[in-house]
Parts: C-alpha cells; structure tokens; sequence
C-alpha cells in the first residue's frame, strides 16, 4: 500500500465513469454509422443518465435498491482493485461477487421477466467463469504471478506467451459486454422478447446506478485486455490503448453482424472456443515450462 | 441537464390498423434516424418517459393503455399518435371503440393524420419533450410544497378489464388549485377517522359497471 497506490484507484474512481460512458458513446455512434444513420451525440450515455437520475425511481421491494447499489460497489471495488496492482484472482471473484448481486436484484422483484433476465444472466456466468479463472491462471504461467502489479512488469508482453487466452477472453467479452450474439439477459437493440430482462423492474435512479457500474465494468474489461500488452516498458501503454481500441471496435462490429443465438449455442460456442484455444494454449505452457 | 436531450419511447397500439405503428417504427430508420435525438423506442414502461399511442381505444385495450401510464414513472407524456388515437377517426362510430387515447389517459400532444407522417411524428414528439421539461419542474416544485400535480387516485381504481367503467374515465389532470384543495381536505379527513377507500368499493361492483356500461352504449345506439 503505498501513495501511487491510493492515486491510481482515485483516478480509477473518478475518470472510470468519464472513459467508460465515452466508450459507451463511441459504441452507439459506431453501431449507428455502421447501420447507414447518423447516430446519437457521442455524450448521450451521459444525458440518458443525468436524466434517469432526474425521474422518480419506482421501487418494487426496498432490497432492491440495496442490491443495485451493491452492484455498484462491487464492481467498483473490482476494478480499483485491479488498477491498485492487486490480487488477479481476487479481481474475478469479486466481479462475479458483483454479477450475482445483481442477479438477486432482479430475482428479488418477482416480475416474470426480471426472473427470465436473471436465470440467463446465471447461463451466461456459467459460460464465462471459466474463462475469467483461466485467463487468472494464464497469466500466473506466463509471468509467474497473480499480482497485477508484478505482472506489469514483465519483460515481454503476456500475448506472447497466452495468445490463446487473449482469444478465449476476447471472446468471452461479448458476453460480458452484453454484445448480441450472447445478449440473451438484457436485449439491447430493441429486441423485446424479454422486455429489457435484468433491468425490467428498476427504473430512474436505480437503473441510473446498473449504468454507471456498467461503466466501470467496461474500464475493467479494457484494463484487463490491456494487461496482455504491458510490460515494463513505457512504450507498451501505447500498444495496449491501441490493442483496447481494436478489441473494442471488434466487439462492435460483432454485435452489429450477427443476431442473438439461444442459451444452448452460446454454452457451446462459448466452451468450445474457451476449450480449443485457452485449452490448447494451457497445455502448450504445461509442455514447455 | 436537460431531460429533453433523451425521451424513451413505449408504444402500444390500441387497435389500430397498423399503419401508424408502421410510421412510428419508420422513424427508427436510417432515413428519419431519431436516436439522433436520443430516443429511444424501448419496450418497458418503467424506462419510458414518452407513451405513443396509436388507434382508437376499445374497451380490451382501455386497461392495459391504464396500466401502462401508471407503470411510467414520473414525468410522463402522451402523444396520440394519429387521426384515430386522437378521437376515433373514422373507426369512431363502431360499437367497441371507445374513442380517442383521451378518454383513457391524459394526452398532451395530438398528432393528426391517417396515417401520421414520420415528420410529423417526429415533430409531435420534439413537442411532447417540452412538455416534459415544464412537468418535470412542475414535479420538483410540488415535492417541495408536497403535494402532487397529478391525481393518480381516479386512474389506480379501474386496473381490469371487469372492472372497466367508461363513465367515471379519467379526463384531464386537476388543476394545481384544486389539488391545493383536495390535499387541504385530505388533511383535514386525516385527522377524522379514515374515510372509506376507493378501490374495495369499485372492485366489489365490477361486473354491474361493466354491464351497464354495454347497455348504456347499446341504448344509445337504438
């Protein structure tokens, strides 16, 4: 624990919400040119926030409310974990410590759809859990660490040695994300089938609070992919901003090409993919080292 | 920051023809593109800031319309959308049909037309946004002197299809003296002992409502 510490999860903290909701805008506007329109203001997340926050919130049962704002802390306290140089194991179990607590919310509100978001947001957990723990596990074999701040250090850059992983993680991001081909808990894009799943039964402020988180969340799956890049060098920041923007666009360009799939193709898909090249990956390493 | 810079959309259909609904969703094409305004059409009336309705309202789909608006957190508007959900169009005179969205609900922006043009559709919503603005600081005003612009009591009673009486629909929102009154002496019953309450009372006679309202109409008719 020392001061650099503390300012890197201050500035996590505060810029976090900055860089994700841009992010967020950059992903509406792509997805707009990329349908042919012009696309909302890049600030849009922002005022859709600032106005959410300004409607009267309709609670359906108080625990609700302090599920959804310990979604919040959750996932803020996962991601200032990751940038403070912590424990990479820790970082995963606190995201799903995270990705269940809102899973309760949903549960708790007993509305049929709420309930419908939640049990496949529990599918989709199950189809990348595996990977996040690998991709833990990966980096230990190529750097010999679960500690963020050593793995930063490293004197080539992880990819080298787990490009599998990078692959399986990427992947795996879509789900995450919440991209469409696997964007079967929440239906973004106006697909209804399940009105907005997870989010159903929370409105104003305390939907306000699962965008914000979601925020913070796309920082930390940034950050994470930025890690297969770093290393001791100065010079590699720059490669794994760029490898960010890349995989970002990429997560886009997937979400606007294909339609969304049923649970049991995403569980395939998703554990073949993790299972061919993360498998692959790890048994390599086992051979070699 | 401006509510205005990002209205959410819910659309229902109350039993149009199906060609405003097809206008409402051409406004969502590249052509019209209005998520440059940042709507967006979602499906949740708990997301909703703005309900369009389109189609002449019958007596399956009066209560539905009902709890949708209810659902909608506050501030909300309601943009007719069409010469029908503005009073009947030419479907006015059928049996089941009810007549326009505001014999339901409280509208705040009547958009013509059969059916509406995306323009003017677009044009109705930009309107309906202002409106929002001014309810919106309406809303902060009357939490703060505590008492609300709008009287929901009217609107929670008639939630079924049985229990739906067009005689006592809900017209217009109350004027901000006769709320200060109706509060005032929801004050003052406060400190008497509890007057009977609404809802029990509605919910014991729905099925007489329901049949006299038929035979109301029917009357008329002969």
């Amino acid at each position: 624990m020392n001061i650099y510490m503390i300012i890197r999860v201050l500035l996590y903290i505060l810029l976090a919400p900055v860089l994700g909701g841009l992010l967020s805008g950059i992903d509406r506007v792509f997805s707009a040119r990329m349908q042919g329109r012009q696309g909302p203001p890049l600030f849009q997340p922002f005022y859709d926030v600032s106005k959410l926050m300004s409607k009267q919130t309709t609670v359906v049962n108080s625990i609700q409310v302090l599920f959804v704002t310990s979604y919040l802390v959750f996932t803020i306290f996962t991601g200032a974990l990751f940038f403070a140089g912590g424990d990479m194991l820790l970082v995963f179990f606190a995201l799903s410590m995270s990705e269940v607590v809102m899973v309760l919310a949903a549960f708790s509100t007993n509305g049929p759809y709420s309930i419908m978001g939640a049990q496949r947001e529990l599918l989709q957990m199950m189809c990348y859990e595996p990977m996040t723990l690998l991709v833990a596990i990966g980096f230990y074999y190529a750097n010999g660490s679960f500690m963020v701040d050593e793995l930063a250090k490293a004197d080539i850059p992880a990819i080298a040695q787990i490009p599998g992983f990078f692959i399986g993680f990427v992947f795996v991001l879509l789900i995450k994300l919440r991209k469409s081909p696997f964007d079967l808990s929440t239906s973004h894009h106006m697909h209804q089938e399940m009105v907005k799943g997870l989010t159903t039964d929370l409105s104003g402020g305390n939907l306000a609070l699962v965008e914000i988180a979601e925020w913070y969340d796309v920082v930390l799956m940034m950050g994470i992919v930025g890690m297969f890049f770093v290393t001791s060098a100065p010079i590699s920041i720059l490669g794994a901003v760029i490898a960010c923007a890349v995989v970002f666009f990429l997560e886009t360009l997937i979400d606007n090409l294909f339609p969304r799939v049923k649970y049991m193709t995403m569980l395939k898909v998703t554990w073949s993919v993790i299972l061919i090249f993360a498998g692959t990956n790890l048994l390599i390493l086992n051979v070699l080292k | 920051m401006k509510i205005s810079k990002s209205p959410w959309v819910l659309h229902y259909d109350g039993s149009s023809c199906n060609g405003c609904d097809i206008e409402v969703l051409a406004t969502m094409t590249p052509l019209y593109d209005v998520e440059r305004f940042g709507i967006i059409n979602t499906g949740n009336p708990k997301h909703a800031d703005v309900l369009l309705l389109t189609g002449g309202m019958n007596a399956q789909t009066a209560p539905v319309v009902r709890q949708l608006y209810n659902m909608m957190p506050d501030p909300k508007v309601v943009v007719a959308c069409g010469i029908c959900a503005c009073d009947g169009g030419i479907f006015k005179e059928c049996y089941n049909i009810l007549g326009g969205a505001d014999k339901i609900v409280p509208v705040d922006v009547y958009v013509p037309g059969c059916a509406v043009r995306p323009e003017a559709l677009i044009q109705g919503v930009v309107k309906a946004v202002g409106i929002l603005e001014e309810k919106k600081n309406k809303l902060k005003q009357s939490m703060k002197a505590g008492y609300c612009t709008v009287d929901y009591s009217k609107m929670a009673v008639h939630m079924t299809e049985e229990d739906y009486n067009p005689a006592d629909q809900y017209d217009a929102v109350l004027t901000e003296e006769a709320l200060r009154e109706q509060a005032e002496e929801k004050i003052k019953a406060s400190a008497k002992p509890a007057p009977k309450p609404v809802a029990p009372a509605a919910a014991a006679t729905p099925a007489p409502a329901a049949n006299a309202a038929n035979t109301e109409k029917g009357d008329k008719k002969q």
